[in-house]
């Protein structure tokens, strides 16, 4: 295998493993979005989804439970926004950042309290976390040019989690476009009105829906604490639950353009850290803040561009009213 | 309990005893010290079509609601081919066999015909399933009804004719042995009118009730066997619409005499009348690249009233809208009490008001006013640079609410508070404040769009007449309505716009509905 070919493979694995968290959270964040609910709170679910991992494992010692515990407590969260924003139609935006600010300060908190180490979770052994594991069969493939190169180096050797991002993307395509709930998840959506005049209950929907989404955010959170890294660190989500949100608005709020949209967030991470410290012909070596902002930066760029010609779902935002 | 009744009502609809598909008895609702509907009855026969009239805010849509499971009433009953049921949400009048078309159409603008007959009665829990029989049952209905629309059209690509059929179909399709219309002509051509009508005649040959809510007495009087009448949440009235006339039932509604007249001008103008407002192949063009106005051409004469016509969203706001200088044009002129504007010379609204041109905005809740205002500031929005209102950046209270007391009286603007919040007035008491507004600058053009709409019918004898008034005076205006009723009944002459384009001109006298609402479908050419 030529060297460079060599690298792109390495980037491209890097990539499906930074992926993996914008993945889960943007098709949570298309759940509650589509049905009507702004949420800026991906980011404090999957903090406190991580932290909940990161504790769980510690302390019991199984990832399964940590898993478990993650998505628990993120869907707690949600059901938070959901009883400000729902039942109380309260402000969107508010109340998701009201859960960020908790989550940010919470998790330190009882952090220190249980563990003294500066909000930190203990490290955690190798049999606590989420391990890579081989696709059965894949060594048979290793031998083919170029397809089996491919698939041993880039799509095997991950931990379960990440497989799982990518089958949420094929589930969340299938439950939106083929299912009654799906139907009914895009109408909410587009026309809360329109789903109470034909008797359904608009509540139930979003609440559903939140309820799917806090699942999903607790699996992002729970792959950053115990799969991706070996425990919990303060701020540990750094953001991607805003970038998620970004990558679901480049993808017009639709699974699959979505996933490319969080692939290639990804593949830009990927790229600034394989560059850092390395020298470019007719440039010199570029200062790792600049490489490191990049991802930032064509967020900022690309949301300017594409952002016009997004449509979002049409009552988002909007709490609905039923008495006129 | 409730569960059991509605069964109850399902299964022995056939043979019921009672001759009622619905009743109600002694229905009052009230909210805060506001009767809304007091002890109403009703009955209405099974596969009749009935109509039910009132002004605007008579309680015509709080009884629809509780109807449809949206309000409880307060006290009374509902009965349904002689069973008593409750109806405490959207489902349960649904499964009561109750079907309603909003005024508002309730539905999802992205989804397709048949998505939208679907929601909420979705057989199965995969969506292929359901579409196979959703199809097959839309298709029959479309058979039995002549109600034709495209199953997979996108409901946002549907005229408002098709999207009506859709509420209809959907309605059908969750078997709905009773329809409710909430004024479903508003937003239709008199053709698609009539094809709603024949649509409603053959629901009720196969036995399916209608009740029309509307305030169009010609509908009534077309369409319907039997009517009641409501006036400020009572009934006032049960007749058979053979035995009543469009004059009685509106004396009935408003509760005292009325008299209908034309306005229009008996003389003609002096041929060598100015010309107030002359416009020169205008166009805009929407950000899409559709001509929104598309080589105008017009001339408004002083002591004239020029009625536009045509179906919302033709062109006729964007008309208004650059002429009263909001909107900037594209391409063309216009020349406007003998000011010039075209691209490279633009006015605004402001300079528009110091030439006395004034405009009374189609939209007064987002134009005409601010509804957190109190009365007496909306009353002097576009004149408060005047130093008598703000003198160094000084609002003068006591001169505004001078100013909004005399405006008020002038126009009898009801309740007589300045101080009110603008939001809390009737919809005719806002539009009455802001024609009193803009015609109190004694305006020599004046533009005015939709000035009676959601204006009840008391309030719509005054304003006409104070247009009216205006015109004697040599004011000349440019109407944009809607109403064909109103068009008729003040311009001295209708042009009539479609797509963006004036593509018939009449004289008020010659003019009538018929061959206007060919016009506005353009379909003039085509018949004659």
């Amino acid at each position: 295998m030529p060297a460079w070919l060599a690298d792109l493979y390495a980037i491209l694995d890097a990539t499906l493993r930074l992926s993996t968290p914008l993945i889960l959270c943007a098709m949570a964040g298309l759940f509650s979005e589509r049905s009507g609910i702004v949420d800026i709170s991906l980011e404090g679910k999957m903090l406190a989804g991580a932290f909940a991992a990161g504790s769980v494992a510690a302390l019991t010692g199984s990832a399964w439970l940590a898993l478990l515990a993650a998505i628990a407590v993120s869907m707690c969260l949600a059901l938070v926004h959901g009883f400000a924003c729902i039942t109380h139609r309260g402000n969107q935006v508010v109340s998701g950042l009201a859960i960020n600010i908790l989550a940010s300060g919470l998790t330190v908190v009882v952090g220190i309290a249980m563990f003294s180490r500066g909000g930190q979770t203990p490290s955690l052994a190798s049999e606590q976390r989420f391990l890579p594991v081989d696709i059965p069969g894949v060594d048979a493939l290793a031998s083919v040019p170029v397809f089996g190169h491919f698939i041993s180096a880039v799509i095997n050797g991950h931990n379960i989690l990440v497989y799982l991002a990518l089958l949420s993307v094929f589930c969340t395509w299938w439950l939106v476009y083929r299912t009654r709930f799906g139907l009914r998840l895009r109408a909410v959506g587009e026309n809360p009105l329109a789903v109470d005049t034909a008797g359904l209950s608009v509540s139930g929907l979003r609440y559903r829906a939140l309820m799917i989404c806090g699942a999903l955010c607790g699996i992002a959170g729970a792959y950053l604490a115990i799969a991706q890294n070996a425990s919990f660190v303060r701020e540990m989500t750094a953001g991607q639950g805003y970038i998620a949100l970004a990558a679901l608005i480049f993808g017009k709020w639709r699974p699959v353009p979505a996933l490319f949209a969080c692939l290639m967030f990804g593949f830009l991470d990927a790229i600034a850290i394989r560059l850092q410290g390395v020298e470019l012909p007719g440039i010199g070596e570029v200062p790792v803040q600049l490489i490191q902002a990049l991802p930032y930066v064509l967020t900022v760029v690309l949301l300017a561009g594409f952002i016009g010609r997004a449509v979002a779902p049409k009552a988002i935002g909007t709490p609905f009213v039923k008495e006129r | 309990m409730v569960q059991s009744e509605q069964k109850v009502s399902s299964t022995h609809s056939s043979t019921s005893s009672s001759q009622f598909a619905i009743e109600l008895r002694n229905i009052s609702k009230s909210f805060g010290a506001v009767h809304a509907n007091q002890n109403i009855d009703l009955q209405v026969e099974r596969g009749t079509i009935h109509g039910i009239v009132g002004e605007n805010g008579a309680g015509k849509s709080t009884l629809m609601s509780i109807l449809y499971g949206f309000y409880q009433a307060d006290s009374g009953s509902i009965h349904i081919n002689g069973n008593h049921i409750q109806i405490n949400s959207s489902r349960e009048a649904i499964d009561a066999g109750i079907g309603m078309v909003h005024q508002h159409f309730m539905l999802v603008d992205t989804f397709s015909v048949l998505e939208n007959v679907m929601l909420g009665a979705e057989e199965h829990s995969l969506l292929k399933h359901s579409a196979i029989d959703a199809r097959k049952e839309l298709q029959r209905l479309s058979d039995t009804y002549q109600l034709s629309v495209n199953p997979d059209s996108l409901v946002e690509n549907l005229q408002v004719g098709e999207q009506q059929r859709t509420e209809i179909l959907k309605a059908l399709y969750r078997k709905a042995e009773i329809l409710i219309l909430d004024e479903p002509t508003g937003v239709l051509t008199p053709q698609e009118a009539d094809q709603l009508f024949a649509v409603l005649q053959a629901l009720k040959e196969q036995g399916v009730t209608v009740i029309l809510i509307t305030h169009k007495l010609r509908e009534i009087m077309d369409i319907t066997d039997t009517v009641s009448v409501l006036r400020q949440g009572q009934m006032v009235s049960h007749l058979n619409t053979a035995d009543t006339s469009m004059q009685a039932l509106a004396e009935l509604m408003v509760g005292r005499k009325l008299d209908t007249q034309n306005h229009q001008r008996v003389d003609a103008l002096p041929s060598e009348t100015p010309n107030r407002i002359e416009v020169f192949d205008l166009c805009l063009r929407n950000a899409a690249g559709q001509y929104r106005l598309d080589h105008i051409n017009l001339n408004v004469k002083s002591g004239e009233i020029v009625g536009v016509a045509g179906v919302a969203g033709n062109g006729q706001s964007a008309l208004l809208e650059v002429l009263a200088g909001i909107v900037p044009p594209e391409s063309g002129r216009f020349i406007i009490n003998g000011r010039e504007v075209s691209v490279s010379d633009p006015v605004d609204p402001r300079q528009m008001r110091q030439m006395r041109v004034n405009h009374v905005p189609e939209d007064r809740l987002k134009l005409g006013l601010v509804k957190a205002f109190t009365a007496a500031e909306s009353s002097v929005l576009g004149y408060l640079h005047q130093d008598k209102f703000s003198w160094r950046g000084l609002l003068q209270l006591s001169s505004i609410k001078a100013m909004c007391r005399r405006l008020m009286d002038s126009f009898d603007v009801r309740p007589g508070n300045p101080n009110l919040k603008s939001a809390s007035f009737s919809g005719g008491n806002q539009q009455k404040l802001i024609l009193a507004r803009e015609l109190d600058k004694k305006p020599e053009v004046l533009l005015v769009g939709q000035p009676t709409r959601g204006v009840d019918i008391g309030a719509i004898e005054l304003i006409h007449q104070k247009i009216v008034d205006m015109r004697d005076e040599g004011c000349a205006i440019l109407l944009v309505s809607v109403e064909l009723d109103e068009i008729l009944a003040l311009s001295d002459r209708i042009v009539v716009m479609f797509e963006g384009r004036i593509v018939a001109e009449v004289t008020g006298s010659e003019a009538d509905k018929t061959t206007l609402g060919l016009m506005m479908a353009n379909a003039h050419e085509r018949a004659a």
